[in-house]
């Protein structure tokens, strides 16, 4: 166990500095004028010609590429114009066109993403699992060929249709909830989860659909297994069948698959967030790209996929704890 | 461990003998659900085809503008009940500007479907290369081209789409440009998907007997393994393709897909968002079109999963078994 885990984290490491390389190189080494680029519309010549100092575009690209991999491991020196500003450690650069350091802005931005993913996850999970069980409970009956309908629906849905729809409802129609407003845990608990409900519902509806048909796949697969016969023979109870022996078969799976969705979710969340307005890591990210602001994207791009390479190698550490017939490999 | 997650998650079938379109085409016409949603697919189609014959029939022009068929003094409301519909405008006007929302219904299918199977052929190109390659080169040929899969799953797809329409020169044409990188993105799970099933077809007998008579390992892969592929990369691509359309809405209802004034579903849905209490029609005919053609798709590469899928066949004769007894009984 301890050697796959290392083989893991080796192959999370190296993915995670290839693709620093990729990003560095789409972003830096392709568009042309960079440092007027990364400075923004406004800029003067002369800051220009101090963003370019800053970033060391004369020198080399590999060497433009060790300074910003330098930034990131043990921080560097920015100048700011009238005064010399530290970045700490990880160090992912300044934005000229915020003024502002790339690090601080994505950390004041992760809580607000946080809030969304984790209420989500938390119902998508109910939502899909319970969906799935109901649909293996039913089997045979017309309310399985409706659920099976409602979630094959739910995978059709484009978030921001169903996003829209839940906003035109509860908030214009019914007026049952405010215009979605983030609000801070922080400030105001309560607010705070009246503002994320339907964001959360919007994101968890559809993800559910996915769950709800691994885990009947996965129920249906186990309940066709020699074991389960012979309890049936030996007349065990079909909700003892189901809930101690079928629903075991699900549990790997729905575990391997919400650690790889709850990470991704971190930089998928794009439409959600746009849509209800929450400002979270996906929404900067599409304003960076508007603004053209270099160093938040490449810094977002890295966080985004720093998630995403950390999903997956807890999602597979996670299967093989969970199903004890994996073969570590 | 998950990439087996991953490839059971997109329904990929097991290596399957070549079974022939006419048994294909048999397998897939008894399910109805499939059959139907392949009718509104082929409707759908040739809607795309003949958007000018279609537009031209209306007598309405995607991108002429009729400020006679707004209430101005109200904003740009449409005049006339749903919208403006009636016989002049089929499916009404667009709020604000009059534009007809027919003949833009009918080219933003042009611009769906076409960006959508444009860049579910590169997806493929590219899965089936990379994957084939790196089940047949050497170790370091394989870990290589694995590797850089691993990085590629790492950056999202629509944060990477985002990221690259923002770099390239506006002159290049949207959706051409959208295509190509939903599709430089989005191969990672064909390539997964080609690379397991190669590596399990290598082991077979003919394939060992085709590499004992000398062959090059190229014809190998053209005539060996290639034939066997063809079910699973069928049955990946065509759940791709309403992956796709949903993609391509997506960027656009983002802003950073299709540009104005080339029509686009998504684009469309993002504009009804400010009208949507006084012009309800101008969301719902574009959203409630989305999720017909996604929902299609959908269901039609299903069926195409499970007329592709030799351990499906069972099934499928009970369910023809019960249907021939159903028609018997009510004789």
């Amino acid at each position: 166990m301890t050697g796959f885990l290392l083989r893991r984290v080796g192959g999370a490491l190296f993915v995670l500095f290839a693709l620093s390389v990729l990003v560095y190189a789409v972003f830096y080494v392709a568009p042309g004028d960079v440092a007027r680029i990364a400075c923004g519309p406004r800029c003067s010549t002369a800051q220009i010609d101090q963003v370019s100092a800053q970033l060391r575009l004369d020198d080399p690209v590999y060497a433009q590429y060790w300074h910003f991999l330098q930034g990131i491991v043990a921080g560097r020196d920015y100048s700011t114009g009238t005064e010399i500003a530290h970045c700490g450690a990880p160090c992912l650069g300044f934005s000229y066109q915020s003024d502002q350091q790339v690090t601080e802005l994505i950390l004041a931005k992760l809580p607000v993403t946080a809030s969304l993913v984790t209420g989500a996850f938390v119902l998508w999970i109910i939502i899909g699992v319970g969906t799935g069980v109901l649909s293996v409970w039913r089997r045979g009956r017309l309310s399985e060929r409706v659920l099976t309908w409602l979630t094959l629906a739910g995978t059709a849905t484009p978030v921001f249709v169903i996003g829209l729809l839940l906003i035109i409802v509860f908030c214009s129609t019914l007026a049952w909830l405010p215009f979605p407003q983030y609000v801070p845990l922080t400030e105001d608990p309560e607010q705070w989860m009246w503002n994320l409900l339907l964001p959360w519902f919007a994101l968890a509806l559809l993800e559910s659909a996915k769950y709800a048909r691994l885990t009947r796949s996965s129920m249906l697969e186990t309940l066709a297994e020699d074991h389960v016969r012979t309890f049936r023979a030996f007349g065990v109870s079909e909700r003892a069948i189901l809930g101690r022996h079928a629903l075991r078969g699900a549990v790997a799976p729905v575990i391997a698959l919400s650690a790889l969705d709850f990470g991704t979710m971190f930089g998928g969340a794009v439409l959600t967030e746009s849509l209800f307005g929450i400002p979270g890591l996906a929404r900067e990210l599409v304003e960076a790209v508007r603004t053209v602001d270099l160093p938040v994207v490449v810094g977002l791009v890295l966080v985004i996929g720093f998630f995403v390479v950390l999903a997956n190698t807890v999602a597979d550490v996670l299967y093989a704890v969970a199903d004890r017939r994996v073969v570590l490999a | 461990m998950t990439e087996a997650l991953l490839v059971k998650e997109a329904g990929a079938v097991q290596a399957a003998p070549a079974s022939g379109a006419r048994s294909f085409w048999r397998r897939l016409r008894t399910q109805r659900a499939a059959l139907a949603a392949a009718v509104v697919v082929a409707l759908l189609v040739l809607v795309a085809l003949a958007a000018p014959l279609l537009t031209a029939l209306a007598g309405q022009d995607p991108n002429a503008y009729h400020p006679e068929a707004v209430d101005s003094a109200a904003g740009g409301v449409p005049l006339g009940s749903f919208g403006g519909i009636g016989a002049e405008h089929w499916l009404g006007v667009e709020p604000g500007t009059g534009r007809d929302l027919f003949a833009r219904i009918v080219y933003g299918a042009r611009v769906s479907l076409g960006v959508a199977l444009f860049a579910t052929v590169v997806q493929l190109a590219l899965g089936v290369t990379l994957g084939l390659a790196a089940a047949l080169g050497n170790r370091w040929v394989d870990q290589a081209i694995s590797r850089f899969t691993d990085v590629v799953v790492a950056l999202p797809l629509m944060v990477m789409a985002l990221a690259l329409l923002a770099i390239v020169p506006q002159s290049v044409p949207r959706p051409v440009l959208i295509a190509v990188v939903v599709g430089l993105v989005g191969w990672s799970g064909t390539s997964k998907v080609v690379r397991a099933q190669a590596l399990a077809l290598k082991s077979l007998d003919h394939v060992a007997a085709a590499r004992l008579s000398g062959w090059s390992t190229w014809r190998i892969a053209r005539r060996e393994l290639l034939p066997s592929l063809a079910a699973p990369v069928i049955t990946y691509g065509a759940l791709l393709v309403p992956a796709n359309i949903s993609v391509e809405a997506a960027l656009s209802f983002l802003g950073i897909g299709i540009k104005p004034p080339t029509p686009s579903w998504g684009q469309m849905i993002t504009e009804a968002d400010t009208w949507y209490a006084t012009a309800p029609t101008y969301l719902l005919i574009p959203a409630s079109l989305l999720f017909v053609t996604v929902l299609s798709l959908t269901v039609l590469g299903e069926g195409v999963r499970v007329a592709l899928d030799p351990r499906a066949e069972s099934r499928l004769k009970v369910g023809a078994a019960k249907a021939r007894m159903r028609k018997r009984s009510s004789r």
